[in-house]
């Protein structure tokens, strides 16, 4: 039996079930589930009319969807320019040594989000912190709740 | 006493407590009684970002206006009370917040500046439609539509030599001149707010501290062009100017500048807002329309141009934020103040000040880096001032007195880009630097294009080669033909930009390559 998304209605609604709204509805659907799963993108392909290749094809295509659940914290190190000649490669390659996994805590990269004068600086679960050396942000990252 | 406390609550300042610092200093004005003498409002960037958070106060009778950075969040009731101290001591103009430090606005940063694009950001609430409507926003749509000579209005654009703003500089008269050309009654006005260039928050700036005129400069496009549809296009990455946007747009339809029969007129203009996923290439114009469609950002080759066939078939127009933005300003000037316009930049990386600045086009990087961003921090000097991020190259400092515009920066390899200007010391490798970007390009190539997707791998790797020292002249050589193979056959500006930041320190900075070329390796 088909999974239900019922909380998915209003965006598709809203693009009339078009084609054309399918990054929009990606969007919500990952802001709604956290991750797009196979079972979802098959209901977001049907509802849209579309081949589910072209909706898979299209998901992977753009680097902000997911498709494995998130872990509880996220802290991305900012590869952008500003922050990559403050020392932003070292800060990541260090960090990376960490078992931050077994924290609870998702490394990854962003690039740039357009606040440099902190550079170089993480974002740690939507909140941005500035001018971070490694032991700074382990030390705030051992802050978060487990 | 009446004077109003303006907090910058853009990313920067928000990153460093400035949405709190508004917070408890509305709380505490609001505790102690003050609301009619003392206003809190929040605001969008007030230029120098290291300064952040920062606070600018008005107050009345004219004093002059101060600018207070590096404001401590925790206590605005602290604030207020030794501001109401200093204003019944008469010493205002004396005053500084406790911890904080006072910025002078007779600073070169301030003082060469011309505010044009920014005239509003900072001063305004922009959440307030209100506020933005006294500050003038939306008058010169109202006169456009009154006059109702779409072809004048090209006319003094092309005259005005207005360029794309976003990093190809085409001039903006031309464009709208073949959209406005074009038959039929559906077009489409997109603004490209993909601002993906690392190092840059020009158009960040604009959306999150006066979306207004972005607005209205499409609206004056959508009615000089014949269009009566516009998207925004906007990065996933700039949440807070997406909620501005929305809240902008909402209240412009809310008023009547946004819908049918705009202030009267025959003109009808419906903005929606597109919400990207992270993907550089969608800044590209046509990978751009692609993604708003609903498909993976992958460029075509042009022709047909957007303007022929854009979004969805449709004859389209599409500007950058900066240079919508320039359409208000440019129409209630006129030719002759308005002269040859402005130019945005974002200051950042070895530099004492950073932060977003508006400067008369064709002010020399010296001028920008030196006198205005008080050059690198102390004990070292500059080495580079790179522009135009992964498509852009490095200037090296004996040419700092280059003239910024379209034409002097590309003589020198680089483009003028969006406005992204990171300057580098001399503990900066440049090698590291060209490495830095092609890695960039390489990830966020779209592999539609053989040069592209596979010339940006081979020269990754060369440049990897190069800084572990296992590379060889020859290898340099085979960099630099490959450069210029990916740079003539690749489909888009990516692949077309991606060796240039190579070109441009292989061409300035051959000294940092050869010094990573083992010696026993040369001839």
């Amino acid at each position: 039996m088909a999974e239900s998304y019922p909380e998915l209605e209003p965006v598709l609604q809203r693009h009339e079930h078009r084609a054309d709204g399918l990054i929009e509805v990606l969007n919500r659907a990952q802001e709604l589930y956290r991750h797009l799963t196979p079972p979802l993108l098959r209901h977001i392909a049907r509802q849209l009319h579309l081949p589910f290749s072209r909706v898979q094809g299209t998901a992977s295509f753009y680097h902000l969807f997911r498709f494995s659940p998130p872990a509880r914290h996220r802290c991305l190190v900012c590869t952008g320019t500003a922050c990559h000649v403050k020392g932003a490669a070292s800060l990541l390659a260090a960090l990376q040594r960490e078992p931050l996994n077994t924290w609870g805590i998702e490394l990854g990269s962003v690039r740039c989000i357009g606040t440099c004068s902190g550079a170089p600086l993480v974002v740690v679960d939507q909140q941005v912190w500035n001018q971070q050396s490694c032991a700074s942000v382990l030390s705030g990252l051992r802050e978060l709740r487990p | 006493m009446k004077a109003c406390l303006r907090v910058c609550t853009a990313a920067s300042c928000r990153s460093r407590g400035g949405a709190s610092l508004q917070h408890s200093l509305s709380e505490a004005v609001a505790r102690a009684g003050l609301e009619h003498g003392l206003r809190v409002k929040g605001v969008g960037c007030l230029g120098p970002c290291s300064d952040g958070p920062l606070l600018a106060m008005d107050a009345d009778p004219k004093a002059q206006t101060q600018l207070y950075g590096s404001i401590p969040v925790a206590d605005g009731a602290q604030l207020v009370a030794s501001l109401m101290e200093a204003a019944a001591q008469h010493t205002l103009a004396h005053w500084c917040p406790a911890g904080g430090l006072r910025i002078d606005l007779n600073h070169p940063f301030f003082q060469l500046q011309r505010r044009l694009v920014l005239e509003h950001c900072g001063q305004i609430d922009p959440t307030s439609i209100e506020e933005a409507l006294a500050a003038g926003a939306y008058r010169q749509l109202e006169r456009v539509l009154q006059n109702n000579n779409p072809a004048a209005v090209i006319e003094q654009v092309r005259r005005s030599g207005l360029r794309g703003r976003g990093g190809a500089g085409y001039p903006t008269g031309l464009k709208w001149a073949a959209v406005a050309q074009m038959p039929g009654t559906e077009k489409v006005v997109v603004c490209n707010a993909d601002e993906g260039d690392p190092g840059a928050f020009m158009d960040r700036t604009v959306l999150e501290g006066d979306p207004h005129t972005v607005l209205e400069g499409m609206a004056i496009a959508a009615h000089t062009v014949g269009a009566s549809r516009g998207l925004i296009y906007v990065r996933a990455e700039y949440p807070l100017a997406i909620a501005r946007l929305r809240t902008a747009i909402a209240a412009a339809q809310g008023h009547g500048w946004l819908g049918t029969a705009i202030a009267g007129s025959r003109c009808n203009f419906d903005v929606e807002l597109r919400v990207g996923a992270g993907a550089y290439v969608c800044g590209e114009e046509t990978a751009l329309m692609q993604s708003i469609e609903g498909k993976r950002g992958m460029p075509r080759p042009r022709p047909p141009y957007p303007a022929e066939r854009g979004v969805f078939g449709l004859p389209t127009l599409i500007n950058n934020v900066e240079t919508f933005a320039n359409l208000p300003a440019l129409l209630r000037l006129g030719l002759e103040t308005y002269g040859r316009g402005t130019k945005v930049f974002s200051l950042t990386g070895h530099v004492r000040r950073s932060g977003v600045i508006e400067v008369p086009m064709g002010t020399s990087l010296r001028t920008v880096v030196e006198t205005m961003g008080g050059g690198t921090p102390a004990g070292r000097s500059i080495k580079a001032v790179q522009t135009g991020g992964p498509s852009g190259g490095c200037v090296p400092a004996h040419q700092l007195d280059t003239p910024v515009d379209y034409e002097s920066l590309q003589s020198l390899g680089t483009i003028m880009g969006s406005g992204g200007m990171v300057v580098m010391d001399d503990t900066t490798d440049m090698v590291d630097i060209a490495r830095f970007f092609m890695a960039f390009s390489r990830e966020e190539s779209c592999g539609k294009c053989v040069p592209c997707r596979a010339g940006t791998v081979q020269l990754d790797n060369l440049l990897e080669q190069i800084l572990d020292r296992r590379a060889t002249p020859e290898d340099l050589e085979q960099l630099e033909s490959l450069c210029r193979m990916v740079k003539d056959t690749s489909l888009c500006g990516l692949g077309q930009g991606a060796p240039r930041p190579v070109l441009s320190t292989l061409r300035h900075f051959r000294d940092d390559y050869l010094a990573l070329v083992p010696v026993e390796t040369r001839r």
